[in-house]
């Protein structure tokens, strides 16, 4: 590993370090950095704390669920989109691109329209967007081409506009008053609902997933080669590129399940890391997980501290990964041909 | 070990490419495949390879069915260097040569110490070690080719089967690579390589292979094979013979000006 490498992997640990500081501090109750930690200090040693108990109660129960739900969201976002940017050989390319979030969304306004409970509005997205990814695979796969990457890729964006068109279409069949915005508030993506309850559901699949992209990612780099080559080199591609599909889908819909759709974290999170540790998806995979889970916790700081109310995470992700993004398509694209 | 394809018919499953071929590849001997364009070479490469299925017929190596071994079995046994391309990703050489060891680690493992050294060895083997922090995508074609060359042997197998390894390349580098390929023979490694070039055939190859339309046209030790008759019908174009009555060598030159 060189040196400038281990840097990089030092500065995306420094930011999500920081971001947990600022993010815990941050608030209509304010709290300094040193109560954040002394709280936190006070419940890894034991020991009583010289804090209010305001504060700490402030920090187990109304803002942590919060941080830790952004933290694995991000994370998992980038780790998803990271692999998948491997998989699919293009550095364009986001953890919804087969269509999970678009599944998800489908799954989510349903269960809104049947009037569902909370929970079984997320069970309803987790499951679409994973029978979304199995629809998708399952026509590539039936589809025998020469290159089975392209025709997956297609039928991502066919299968995802169909269930565009399907949410929209529960939208438009949707009670106005009630519904309506209840899925058009779901569709932004927000974390502001958080308990602890709902870590969870969350939290199972997001680190499952996460550990398996994790594992796999030496493996990566080899996937990322044209199918031929890979294969020669003796990776069992089509078995692989089906676990990668598969842990990533996980993660996804458990992410768009609990929060909703947040964009825009798994396409430019990944190119941030590349830019700090190089292409190697070895050391990339660790270092989006960390800048991923610092981007969206500044992300969602940011929503619910700058006005009165909460800013959707959705349009804040575009808005701020837009032009950063246009940014380093004109500064970094040197790190990828 | 010998590598074997038996009656093959090869080609994709709406085209048949090749018919009725027997082509066999022993240790520390070096096969050359010649052929016009489209005529079947790296089809067949590749189903020597076991990366495409014959349509009829076998491949074996030694006396297992090349389908019964396992992708990494495999691999530790064949070694492919395909065309050099422009990859995705900026990969540093050192990490395209590290892919070079998947066979040898399981499927969670980060690359070792030793295969960190082997992959040194084998940049340091090709005269190419000064490269290894260097950005793959940032590299010529002809470092490339070797990069992907060093991937090849760092898989330590006992073939190499080299597709068109001298396309591309400066005239030093095509020198470089045939004198790489007598070494690996001289090593004890069966090599198969395709080219363009009679003359590259004539320089590095014990056999040559001459294929059209999919029909062995002719098979033998270069010296006999590599006749300006049997070229001409190869490639359906006048070919000149140069001859070196001293050195008793043989050179071709394309056309007749």
């Amino acid at each position: 590993m060189t040196r400038s490498s281990v840097l990089g992997q030092l500065a995306a640990l420094a930011v999500l370090i920081v971001a947990l500081l600022v993010a815990f501090a941050v608030g209509r109750y304010p709290i300094s950095p040193s109560e954040v930690v002394g709280v936190l200090a006070a419940k890894l040693t034991g020991h009583a704390s010289d804090v209010s108990p305001a504060a700490a109660d402030v920090i187990w129960h109304v803002r942590g669920p919060r941080v830790l739900a952004a933290v694995m969201v991000g994370g998992a976002l980038a780790v998803a989109g990271t692999a998948f940017q491997g998989l699919f050989r293009n550095p364009l390319v986001s953890p919804d691109l087969l269509g999970a979030s678009s599944g998800a969304a489908l799954g989510a306004v349903l269960g809104i329209v049947f009037s569902l409970g909370v929970f079984a509005i997320q069970a309803f997205a987790f499951l679409g967007g994973i029978i979304a990814v199995a629809a998708v695979y399952a026509i590539g796969s039936a589809v025998r081409a020469r290159d089975p990457v392209l025709v997956l890729v297609l039928a991502g964006v066919v299968i995802g506009a169909l269930l565009g068109a399907g949410v929209g279409l529960v939208k438009y069949l949707a009670d106005p008053y009630n519904q309506l915005p209840a899925m058009t508030f779901w569709l932004l993506g927000s974390l502001a609902a958080m308990s602890p309850a709902d870590l969870i559901p969350l939290s199972g699949p997001v680190v499952v997933g996460v550990l398996i992209l994790t594992a796999l990612r030496w493996r990566i780099n080899v996937l990322s080669l044209p199918d031929e080559e890979a294969r020669a080199l003796g990776l069992p591609v089509v078995p692989l590129r089906v676990a990668v599909i598969a842990a990533a889908t996980l993660v996804t819909s458990a992410s768009v399940a609990t929060a909703g759709i947040i964009g825009w974290v798994g396409l430019v999170v990944p190119h941030i890391a590349r830019a700090l540790v190089g292409p190697d998806f070895g050391r990339l995979i660790p270092a989006a997980a960390l800048l991923g889970a610092g981007f969206l916790l500044v992300i969602d700081t940011i929503a619910r501290s700058v006005s009165a109310i909460e800013i959707p995470l959705g349009i804040l992700t575009a808005f701020v990964g837009t032009p950063f993004f246009i940014w380093l398509l004109a500064g970094v694209s040197k790190t990828w041909s | 070990m010998i590598l074997r394809g038996y009656d093959l018919t090869i080609g994709y499953r709406d085209r048949v490419v090749g018919r009725r071929l027997n082509i066999a590849l022993a240790p520390g001997e070096v096969l050359a495949l010649l052929g016009p364009n489209g005529g079947g070479k790296t089809t067949l490469l590749k189903t020597l390879l076991g990366l495409l299925p014959p349509l009829s017929g076998r491949v074996r190596l030694g006396d297992r069915e090349l389908s019964d071994f396992s992708s990494s079995e495999r691999a530790r046994l064949l070694a492919y260097v395909p065309q050099s391309h422009v990859a995705t990703f900026a990969f540093t050489v050192e990490a395209i040569v590290l892919m070079g060891r998947t066979a040898h680690n399981n499927l969670f493992d980060a690359p070792t110490t030793a295969d960190r050294e082997m992959v040194a060895k084998m940049l340091e083997r090709l005269g190419i070690a000064h490269l290894s922090e260097r950005p793959y995508t940032m590299i010529s074609g002809g470092e490339r080719q070797l990069v992907l060359l060093a991937r090849a042997l760092a898989q330590e197998p006992r073939y190499v089967i080299l597709d068109e390894p001298t396309a591309s390349l400066d005239f030093g580098n095509q020198g470089r690579v045939m004198r790489e390929i007598r070494k690996l023979s001289a090593a004890g490694h069966g090599v198969l390589f395709t080219t363009h070039d009679p003359n590259h055939a004539m320089r590095a190859a014990d056999r040559a292979f001459l294929i059209r339309n999919g029909e062995r046209l002719g098979e033998g030790p270069t010296g006999e094979v590599l006749v300006r008759t049997e070229l001409e019908r190869l490639y359906g174009a006048p070919v000149e013979e140069i001859s070196d009555a001293v050195k008793a060598r043989t050179a071709f030159l394309p056309g007749s000006i």
